[in-house]
């Protein structure tokens, strides 16, 4: 047999346990069946729940917390781990197999070395001596564009960063040298700038070894780069199956396509008008520290635009945020809005300034009170701001979760009874049941799947036209900040660096900081990472 | 929804414990304080469980004494809990100054310990029924301000507790209709436990003497009065002790359960 990997027929099962409901078993994946050769990557993708991971994690023969696998076979270099038993899975994890995590800072013990860490499975599995190990290590840091390969292992988990975390990762399952990786969402928890390099160091370490990989995620873009085949998944079953080239660029299945065109909403751009929000030299630090976290900031927003706020993690967007709302003071700078100047404490501002200042949250799970129903969220504003009652305050509920495309039954069900769309939709409402001028969105669609933040999108845009209402709109998504914005502010180390309507921005000539942002984002293209890579080379030799 | 074994069977002794506090002037055979015969007679017809010290009818005096120490601790805990997780709640929503003040005088009582404490207090007052509601219930109140200060903390960096301050919210609708039902569940499981050092409270209050004043009966005051029968023989002295131990086993049961219930719940928080 010359496939590595192979997974007949594999069924996945899960006990769950619904609020108010007796608890049932369900199927998380229904009858998956693949095969993988060496040294070939096979992409799985889908959105969450359609059994992704469940399928990776399977390849090793562990089903996570309560999961459990019920049927099916799954076939490693000839045998079927299954029926190993747990002495034969423990031989074959780690060994044969081995896994990159989503998120390398929880993954590597805080009190050990990496060296230790990375080495630790080869040793465990006595496949190599020590210094053979840590040779290995340091060639794989190396490969894997680690600062200083011979010293890097002796440093801990907290002394570097992200991305090369996630590269000592890859480094790790790579070490015993096994036939298999899975790589689940690998470069997920990353800023787009370092998603590439992490991208490529994984795609090079990948075809240096030879070893084959199941590399997850729910970016199509990522896993056209690095992938020979891809597999769709929804709802634990298998949509289509094919090679890179087949699934992005002839797509035979509705949702495949679907998936390819996505966050191609077009929006022209709006003129410019009169501004409802000037923020002029906002300067910013939290108490207690004495590092700015916003330097001179000065953005303006006209009534019914979009303002884009761009930027990595750490870049301040958020901090921006939070001085317009009033939650962080700025230590300079002046707030103008609506025609009046508002305090810079949320202290001091009045009823109708709240009001017209309403803000949607990333995780639209903490966002809204477990404890109270869809119309308590919602019907509050409508209650706290207009003092609406009874019948009249019910009526205002069901209208705004009909102009959230939701129906009028949810009004009475609790937020964990909806998906993670849904639960978007509902906070959408409760911001706009204030009738505000100004919504601040923060990272509103970076927690959800790509078509539902695809939908919330188009339903934002949707409501912008209806209600006249200005979105400061923060997210590090470029594909998102070219559906929705007007204008746009991109944010680096809490300046704006570059600053104005979106096809002047969006072009050249472009400042470094952009050049490098806007050329990290995935493109739903074939040998785009290459093209990237080899632009950057030509540049940097070129300087 | 099913009870687990351990938690019906808490369940039952409790109900039993506290039906019969309720109902306790048609249950018992006899007055409170009635002598109806001799001195520590054994258990007979007329007297199931025998006579006390003084030849009270000890069943009689057990169902009465139930109904004190069980009204004594259910209303020092409910004083307990009201003011410890409205204290606690307000230090965490505050934050700041008030937070460090209702802190630091709390950690200034806790630093003493509670029992003392309370014998001291009680030297000095008149021991009455109300008076040791009130000295029981503030003293055990700084345990509960500790816990619900710490669960509300935790809440209150949610986003919707943000969400809530953005809309201009006052701190009544933050404590009570933001964070509240959110830390309901563990300060109903701890109210559970509570409950029972309250009654074990009162009960070794009563035995040194501080406690509940006779003739008024209370299970620690048994335990005292008819201690001296062990040295006889008599175990009069253990059915107060018995009844105290399974009450706080049944209680603690169904409190554990709870807890169980409300923590691995999916979609409330724990």
């Amino acid at each position: 047999m010359s496939d590595l990997l192979e997974m007949k027929n594999l069924r996945i099962g899960a006990t769950v346990y619904p609020p108010g409901e007796k608890p049932h078993d369900i199927e998380i994946v229904k009858g998956v069946s693949f095969s993988l050769e060496k040294g070939q990557v096979l992409g799985l993708i889908g959105e969450s729940g359609a059994g992704k991971s469940t399928i990776g994690l399977a390849s090793m023969g562990f089903g996570r917390g309560g999961v459990e696998i019920t049927g099916g076979e799954v076939w490693i270099n000839g045998r079927d781990i299954l029926k190993g038993g747990m002495r034969g899975l423990r031989a074959l994890r780690g060994a044969e197999v081995t896994y990159v995590a989503q998120s390398a800072a929880a993954a590597f013990n805080p009190a050990r070395k990496l060296m230790e860490q990375v080495t630790e499975a080869a040793l465990q599995h006595g496949r190599c001596t020590k210094s053979e190990a840590e040779a290995r290590a340091v060639r794989l840091f190396d490969k894997l564009g680690l600062p200083d390969p011979e010293t890097f292992g002796n440093r801990f988990p907290h002394q570097v960063s992200g991305g090369q975390l996630q590269r000592a990762m890859t480094a790790m399952a790579l070490c015993p040298q096994p036939d298999l990786v899975v790589f689940d969402e690998p470069t997920t928890a990353l800023d787009v700038t370092t998603q590439i390099d992490v991208l490529a160091a994984i795609k090079d370490a990948i075809r240096d070894t030879g070893v084959a990989a199941l590399y997850i995620t729910h970016d199509l873009a990522v896993v056209a780069q690095v992938s020979d085949h891809i597999m769709v998944l929804r709802h634990g079953e298998k949509v289509e199956y094919g090679t890179a080239e087949q699934i992005i660029n002839a797509p035979q299945e509705d949702y495949t396509r679907a998936l390819v065109t996505v966050r191609q909403i077009d929006h022209p751009e709006k003129a410019p008008a009169e501004p409802v929000l000037t923020a002029k030299n906002i300067t910013a630090r939290y108490s207690g520290t004495r590092y700015d976290v916003l330097k001179d900031v000065s953005i303006d927003l006209a009534p019914g635009h979009t303002l884009a706020v761009v930027g990595e993690s750490g870049s301040g967007k958020s901090t921006l945020a939070r001085v317009i709302t009033g939650l962080l003071p700025p230590s300079e700078g002046q707030i103008d809005f609506a025609g009046r100047t508002l305090s810079p404490a949320l202290a001091g501002r009045s009823r109708e300034d709240l009001r017209e200042l309403q803000m949607i949250y990333q995780m639209a799970d903490v966002a809204m009170n477990p404890r109270q129903t869809v119309g308590t969220i919602i019907g509050r504003p409508l209650e706290f701001y207009f003092g609406m009652k009874g019948r009249k305050l019910r009526d205002r509920v069901a209208e705004l979760l009909d102009k959230i495309e939701m129906a009028d039954g949810f009004i009475d069900r609790y937020p964990a009874e909806l998906s993670g769309g849904q639960k978007q939709r509902v906070c959408i409402a409760r911001a706009l049941a204030a009738d505000p001028k100004l919504i601040i969105c923060d990272e509103v669609t970076s927690a959800l799947d790509p078509l539902v933040a695809d939908g919330i999108l188009k339903l934002l845009l949707d409501l912008q036209k209806k209600e006249n209402v200005a979105y400061l709109f923060i997210t590090h998504d470029l594909a998102t900040v070219r559906a929705i914005a007007d204008s746009i502010a991109v944010m680096y180390q809490g300046k704006v660096v570059r600053y104005g309507p979106k096809s002047e921005v969006l072009a050249p000539p472009f400042d470094d900081y952009t050049d490098l942002l806007l050329s990290s984002v995935p493109e739903m293209k074939l040998g785009w990472l290459e093209e990237v890579l080899a632009h950057r080379k030509m540049e940097s030799a070129g300087h | 929804m099913r009870i687990p074994i351990a938690a019906l069977i808490g369940l039952i002794l409790t109900a039993f414990y506290f039906l019969m506090a309720i109902f306790a002037p048609l249950l018992a055979p006899y007055g409170m304080a009635e002598v109806v015969g001799g001195v520590w007679e054994p258990s007979s017809d007329a007297h199931l469980l025998g006579t006390d010290n003084i030849g009270r009818d000890l069943l009689s005096r057990m169902i009465y004494g139930g109904r004190t120490t069980i009204f004594i601790a259910t209303a020092a805990t409910i004083l307990s809990f009201t003011t410890g997780s409205v204290l606690g709640f307000i230090a965490a929503v505050l934050g700041g100054w008030a937070d460090q003040v209702l802190s630091r005088f709390v950690d200034l009582l806790m630093s003493i310990p509670t029992l003392i404490f309370a014998l001291v207090v009680l030297s000095v007052m008149p021991v009455t029924v109300p008076v040791l509601i009130l000295v029981m219930g503030l003293l055990d109140s700084t345990r509960v301000y500790r816990l619900a200060r710490a669960v509300a903390v935790d809440i209150e960096v949610m986003d919707f507790v943000e969400a809530a301050r953005l809309r201009g919210e006052g701190y009544r609708w933050i404590i009570f209709r933001e964070i509240l039902p959110n830390a309901l569940s563990p300060l109903v499981a701890e109210m559970g436990l509570r409950f029972i050092f309250m009654v074990l409270f009162v009960s070794t209050l009563s035995f040194l003497g501080l406690g509940v004043q006779p003739p008024q009966a209370d299970w620690g005051g048994i335990v005292k009065e008819n201690a001296d029968g062990i040295v006889y023989g008599i175990g009069a002295a253990l059915y107060p002790a018995v009844a105290i131990a399974t009450l706080a086993i049944s209680v603690n049961l169904v409190a554990d359960w709870v807890l169980n219930r409300t923590t691995s719940l999916k979609g409330g928080r724990g």
